[in-house]
């Protein structure tokens, strides 16, 4: 930029010819100069006002704009915050101890109809019909088009089906992704798993529900999505609960029973390992619950006989009696005790069948052959109150622990008041009634030393803690007046080699609903802990009404019935848990005899 | 100098201008990907839970119970017994005493008659033994 100068020296030079005053000159440049200035800063200041002015109206165009976008769009959330992997299986896997699959779940779909894009219905109702016989043509036509817009038609599809019902090809048959609980081990541990079904179905998913045992109970925890990949681990051994089931099937055939209940535990954990109910059910298809006019509940194959059946297990009882007499140091194995009679106020006790033992046995050998007399004698000994406490103590007259939902229901029956009557019936099973898990429980009990057990169905990672009921030594004598059953007394078809198996028969009759025993109908139980030199299983064996025959003659008593089941079972079971069988020295001579 | 100045800025600002453009595409393939990837980890997931439901209804034990019993003639599978277990231990040392009246030579293809009179003996005492 050329810059004037003020006093521009030609002009100066002219004025001052002409006589003018020279500043003159000087101001008007300056004022010239000035208005120059002035224009310029005017018209900077109009464009910085007219760029804020443009600037502020984009601003505002730009937030007015995109305010105007958000409200006019639905919202959607941004999508690489769906970062964590979806899971898939709702509910968890339930899995053996060994980590076999007892229930998964598998992908499925459900047929659903929306009526208004059904081109032939007629012609669907009637293909539909062939391909699932269950459905009937006019039922299903009926629905179609009597106005509503949706049904369903099926829960459940299975991969053929599924293609079939494509291949009909209405735009009107529609499929729901959902998944179905399986149990791929059909029938195996039923009583134990229980069963699932569908709670609130929706078209895209659908909610499963346990609705019976360890599926019901446990169902919070199967359910928790933080868990959903974590199988349950149950105590059961999928080997040994079908041995069982194989063995008690067989033998409840054998001995025509009506039903069976047999129970593995771990005595020092109190573990199930295995836990069969016959008849038994598929719960991938549960059979409805409602049973037969007049039929006992225990005939409907969903009744768990081994932890609802409350029955009254007879003589298996006799060794809570003995053995609490020697803890309260009434008693020794070895102290006589009067066989001959019992009567209580006018109620006189015989033995089964009729037998009689002699005048006095020991303590032992009233445990051995079974007697009743003897053993009432004991309980008398010991008095009601104390044996109420005692069996209250060991579990047997409250509803098992057990993780099952049907086990809070099933609770004992116990005579309301406890006379002597009750005192010396009870000492031998009879007028009170637990059910097998319970007993279960208790020989654990007997078998672990002298320590509580609690049942369960879990696999336990923490080595169980539980009251001591008995002290150490009467619990190893109980368990050897257990195995002298075994050896010499009524339970002699136990005696599996080696395995040295210690148990108690009981024989109980069964109950008529209109009061009082059946003559022919009996309730027969073997409860026993092996090896007696090292209890660490205790096996019970009920079966419903059997009748097993030895030359010709019906015998009803456990010893001809349950006992070589349970013998067979821990036959079976014992090679598969790795149990070694012991050497069975015979005494060399009479010296070595005596000293044992 | 002012003027390099700005002239950095502006290319500057173009240059954050495109490598934001083409974050926000990179992103968005990514984001797409992972989808894909989950759709295929859940599609796997739904396969692997089918095949262990699978797995577990071939190996269930009613099935293997009826192959075995289908295939006894070729494999001769039986329940195992507590004799087929034991202790080391508790295996037994020959017995000393020897029967008399065994066959001279023992033909191991057959079975063989191991019955015999038993002679009173003490472990330790040497005798003459089975060729």
């Amino acid at each position: 930029m050329t810059r004037t100068p003020l006093r521009p020296l030609a002009r100066i030079l002219q004025a001052r010819l002409k006589g003018d005053n020279p500043d003159a000159i000087e101001r008007e440049n300056l004022r010239l100069r000035h208005e120059e200035m002035r224009d310029r800063a005017m018209g900077r200041a109009k464009f910085r006002l007219g760029l804020l002015a443009v600037s502020f109206v984009l601003a505002f165009t730009a937030i007015g704009g995109r305010m105007g976008l958000m409200a006019s769009q639905t919202p959607v959330e941004p999508k690489s915050e769906i970062g964590a992997v979806t899971i898939q299986a709702q509910r968890a896997d339930i899995v053996d101890r060994q980590g076999l699959t007892l229930a998964t779940n598998m992908l499925t779909h459900s047929l659903y109809v929306q009526t208004a894009d059904l081109v032939d219905p007629p012609r669907v109702a009637r293909e539909l019909s062939i391909l699932f016989p269950e459905l009937k043509e006019e039922d299903l036509l009926r629905r179609f088009t009597d106005g509503r817009s949706f049904l369903w038609v099926r829960k459940v599809l299975s991969p053929e089906q599924l293609q079939a019902v494509h291949e009909i090809g209405d735009p009107g048959l529609l499929f729901g992704p959902r998944e179905m609980r399986l149990y791929p081990n059909g029938t195996l541990a039923a009583h134990i798993l229980g069963g699932a079904s569908f709670g609130n179905e929706g078209v895209d998913s659908a909610e499963l529900i346990g609705v019976a045992g360890i599926e019901k109970a446990l169902d919070a925890r199967l359910r928790d999505p933080a868990l959903a990949d974590q199988p349950l681990e149950l105590s059961i051994d999928l080997t040994l609960q079908a041995t069982m089931e194989e063995v008690l099937a067989a033998g409840m055939t054998m001995m025509h029973a009506r039903g069976a209940a047999g129970i593995l535990m771990n005595v020092q954990s109190g573990e199930i390992l295995a836990m069969a109910s016959l008849p038994t059910f598929d719960p991938n298809d549960r059979p409805s619950p409602i049973v037969a006019k007049g039929a006992e509940p225990a005939d409907s194959p969903l009744f768990n006989r081994a932890v609802q059946g409350v029955y009254e297990l007879g003589s298996t009882f006799k060794i809570f009696a003995a053995a609490q007499a020697m803890e309260l140091g009434l008693v020794t194995p070895d102290t006589q005790i009067n066989t001959a009679a019992l009567s209580v106020g006018k109620k006189r006790f015989t033995e089964y069948d009729g037998h009689n033992y002699g005048p006095t046995k020991t303590v032992a050998e009233v445990i051995e052959v079974s007697s009743n007399i003897g053993t009432g004698h004991i309980a008398l000994m010991i008095g009601g109150e104390r044996q109420q406490q005692f069996l209250s103590l060991m579990g047997l007259l409250d509803a098992s622990p057990v993780e099952l939902v049907e086990a809070p229901g099933a609770k004992p029956l116990r005579p309301g008041r406890w006379p002597d009557v009750v005192t010396v019936t009870a000492s031998f099973g009879h007028g009170i009634s637990s059910s097998p898990l319970n007993l279960a429980a208790a020989y654990a009990s007997i078998g672990n030393g002298g320590i509580k057990v609690t049942p369960t169905l879990l696999k336990r990672t923490a080595p169980m803690k539980g009251i001591r009921v008995l002290r150490h030594d009467v619990a190893l004598e109980a368990v050897k007046m257990l195995r002298r059953v075994v050896v010499s007394g009524t339970a002699t078809l136990a005696d599996v080699p080696g395995y040295e198996v210690a148990g108690k028969t009981g024989t109980a009759d069964k109950p008529r609903p209109g009061g009082g025993y059946y003559d022919d109908k009996v309730i027969n139980t073997f409860a026993s802990v092996f090896p007696a030199s090292n209890p660490q299983y205790v096996l019970v064996v009920t079966m419903d009404e059997p009748e097993g025959s030895s030359g010709g003659d019906v015998r009803r008593t456990a010893g001809w019935t349950a006992v070589p089941v349970a013998a067979e079972i821990i036959k079976r079971v014992g090679p598969l848990m790795g149990l070694r069988p012991m050497v069975e020295q015979s005494p060399d001579n009479a010296v070595t005899a005596v000293k044992n | 100098m002012r003027f390099f100045i700005y002239v950095m800025a502006f290319v500057g600002l173009l240059g954050l201008g495109s490598w934001a453009y083409s974050e926000n595409y990179a992103m968005r393939a990514k984001v797409s990907e992972v989808s894909d990837l989950q759709r295929e980890i859940g599609l796997l997931r739904d396969a692997l839970s089918t095949q262990k439901a699978e797995w577990a209804y071939l190996n269930r034990p009613d099935r293997l119970r009826e192959l075995v019993n289908l295939n006894y003639e070729r494999l001769g599978l039986m329940p195992m017994e507590p004799a087929q277990l034991g202790f080391a231990a508790a295996v037994a040392f020959p017995r000393v005493p020897l029967a008399t009246g065994l066959p001279d030579t023992l033909d191991l293809t057959k079975s063989v008659d191991v019955q015999g009179d038993l002679k009173p003996g003490k472990l330790g005492d040497v005798e003459e033994s089975v060729p």
